[in-house]
């Protein structure tokens, strides 16, 4: 009963290895190839459970999903010249699974690695016949489609890949490109920092030139108002003296004259020297007032 | 037991799945739990075959089956969560989504992967980029998305996380290089989120990733910082802008009122001078008039008396030197300005400085001196009356 429980255990787990090995199974997002003792016989497996020989077969899988091949940052030159680093990646997928395997051995890395270098050439060719404005803006699309076309013909018949997608991340400009934008910026902020202020000056003259010529004309329209009333003035009074005078003209130089001799003689320092025969002193001398 | 690894350990897929996907490492987990126990059950058999104790290994075994069994079905059973699918793959084939509460498929011959699709995950990048005026700027955004086709994000693409970032790198660097400086700074910052969100979206739909984007959201964009003081400048030199012209209103607003002012006081006293003289005319006419009036009734009279009244006041005022002088040829020799400067500083006394003054009697002495040798040269009889007062 031992030996044979023992020999029944044995037997079940060479049937389960053989069983185990005698059937694989494809998942939707795989690829597969079967080789016999090396040899492809069998090609782009359908996803699901299949049966092969055991231990002769031997089944290879690849990933079957949109792949990124992510490159390093390289230098590209463009018409003029202008050296700039590009950072780039690629979609890619594993289309004819029978050359892939031909001619990457199943090795995932190997074919990123020989995807980039084709990349790289191709951005290197397409980079160099434009400039550096049609490859930061204008054409980038136009850039990336005729790179995407021209790879896809030579890619499927070399790696059996298929690159859906080639796209630049980054465009760099070396430091010192970099700072000579920096300084043309600056340059350019600063004519307009000083375009704003001129403007602003230019304002402030304006309005001072404004306030002050309202100021002239209200000060000299002021003037000619105030003198017109002053002549009103003179002229009303002369009129007054003139009705009043012309009664008597000669008494009123005579009463005139007497207030100027007042005004004029009013102060003590005022010397004169006086000749006693005068009307003024008649009565000095002699008190009948003949001489 | 080989059944989920035939192509070897390095080239399954699940091993680059990462820990970002729950499903597949519990079931992983589980079938090692399995084979662990399936190993030591056959370990424990074949030793107790060995041994003494045979009878016990018919209920041993049946044991064994049945732990086995339950084994098997409760390392099935696995939850989905309100916020998650389930993709459900039976031998590698696509079965079915599986929707939210407690799920059980076969171990070892279906696949299981549990996605969040309803959580809004977030992408978020910054860098300098060029524009189409070739000028330098820093952007910062952030990308809000969910997975849209949950089949499509497990199975089509993998990493497909990565792959947004990348995409939205590339978009990103693509919409600022087909834009001004300008815009990219100031109004143009919805229309960039726009056309950026459009092209993640169409790059993505390319690859077939099963993500729908959201939302992009543009942070303030920024000028690099070696460049930045000039952009500051440009800032205030608006505001001296501003700032100049208010000034120039203030002073404007200062010396108009001003002026006006002034234009009024001018008109006022014109005004009042007018009333002044006007008044003035009047005043002196009508007390012409009724002096005249007066004259005329004793015209010698009223002449006389205004005549001394008028020289009264004009002699009382002056200084005066009264020279009496019969036969007025001779030469009289007056030092006037000797006198008046005498009478200027007597009067003056009291300023006191730097006037030199004479000696007061001195003086008088050397002007009656004086007119004494005059007199007696002249051998007339001449009044010299001095007057000081």
């Amino acid at each position: 009963m031992s030996m044979k429980g023992l020999i029944g255990l044995i037997v079940l787990v060479v049937i389960l290895f053989t069983g185990a090995s005698s059937v694989y199974i494809v998942n939707e997002f795989e690829r597969a190839v079967v080789l016999r003792f090396g040899s492809l016989i069998e090609v782009d497996v359908e996803p699901g459970i299949h049966v092969k020989l055991p231990f002769a077969d031997v089944v290879r899988k690849f990933d079957g999903r949109v792949l990124t091949a992510d490159a390093r940052p390289e230098s590209f030159f463009t018409i003029e010249n202008k050296r700039l680093t590009v950072d780039s990646f690629a979609k890619w997928r594993i289309r004819d699974v029978d050359v892939y395997y031909r001619a990457t051995g199943g090795d995932e890395a190997l074919a990123a690695d020989r995807l980039g270098q084709r990349i790289n050439d191709g951005l290197r060719s397409q980079f160099g016949s434009r400039t550096l404005h049609e490859v930061v803006s204008g054409e980038r699309d136009a850039l990336m489609t005729n790179l995407t076309e021209s790879l896809n013909t030579t890619a499927l018949d070399q790696l059996g890949v298929e690159v859906i997608d080639i796209r630049v991340k980054r465009i760099d400009l070396p430091a010192d490109v970099s700072q000579s934008v920096y300084d043309r910026m600056a340059a350019d902020r600063q004519k307009e920092a000083s375009e704003h202020r001129a403007k602003g000056r230019e304002q402030a003259e304006v309005i001072r030139a404004d306030a002050d010529r309202q100021v002239a004309v209200l000060e000299a329209n002021a003037y000619r108002d105030a003198e017109l009333v002053r002549g009103d003035g003179d002229a009303q009074a002369a009129s007054i003296y003139a009705g009043a005078y012309n009664k008597d003209p000669e008494f009123y130089a005579f009463v005139r004259s007497l207030t100027a001799y007042r005004t004029t003689f009013a102060n003590k320092d005022d010397l004169m020297v006086v000749d006693p025969s005068s009307e003024f002193f008649r009565y000095l001398g002699q008190p009948s007032g003949k001489k | 037991m080989a059944w989920n690894e035939p192509g070897g350990n390095d080239k399954d897929p699940w091993g680059n799945r990462g820990n970002k996907n729950d499903g597949p490492p519990d079931l992983d987990e589980a079938l090692k739990k399995f084979q662990e126990k399936l190993g030591g059950l056959f370990g424990g058999g074949s030793g107790k075959g060995g041994g003494k104790k045979s009878a016990n290994m018919g209920p041993l075994f049946i044991g064994g089956a049945i732990i086995i069994g339950l084994l098997y079905l409760f390392s099935g059973t696995y939850m989905v969560d309100e916020t998650e699918r389930a993709v459900v793959l039976q031998f590698g084939a696509f079965k079915e989504i599986k929707q939210p509460g407690l799920r059980w498929n076969a171990p070892l011959v279906t696949k299981v992967f549990v996605e969040n699709v309803t959580e809004e995950r977030q992408y978020r990048t910054q860098g300098l980029m060029l524009t189409v005026d070739e000028s330098i700027v820093e952007l910062p955004i952030s990308v809000q998305y969910n997975v849209a086709d949950v089949r499509d994000f497990v199975l089509n693409v993998r990493d497909p996380d990565g792959s947004l970032s990348q995409a939205t790198e590339s978009a990103l660097r693509h919409v600022v290089g087909s834009t001004e400086l300008n815009q990219v700074l100031s109004s143009g910052r919805q229309i960039i989120a726009d056309a950026i969100q459009e092209r993640i979206q169409q790059y993505l739909d390319t690859y077939g990733a099963g993500i729908y984007v959201r939302a992009v959201n543009i942070q303030e964009g920024r000028p690099p910082e070696q460049v930045r003081s000039a952009f500051d400048d440009v800032i205030r030199a608006r505001e001296d802008e501003e700032r100049f012209q208010n000034e120039a209103q203030a002073y404007s607003n200062s010396v108009i009122p001003e002026a006006r002012g002034r234009v009024q006081r001018m008109l006022e006293e014109a005004e009042a001078y007018r009333a002044e003289v006007v008044a003035r005319a009047q005043g002196e006419s009508q007390r012409f008039e009724q002096l005249l009036t007066e004259y005329q009734l004793a015209p010698a009279v009223t002449r006389e008396r205004l005549y001394i009244d008028a020289m009264q006041e004009v002699m009382g005022n002056a200084s005066k030197v009264l020279v009496d002088v019969e036969g007025g040829n001779n030469m009289l020799y007056l030092p006037l300005d000797r006198m008046t400067s005498q009478s200027g500083s007597s009067s003056n006394a009291s300023r006191g400085g730097s006037q030199t003054l004479t000696i007061t009697p001195d003086v008088m002495r050397q002007i009656t001196d004086n007119v004494a040798r005059e007199l007696n040269r002249t051998n007339t009889t001449p009044t010299l009356r001095r007057e000081l007062r």
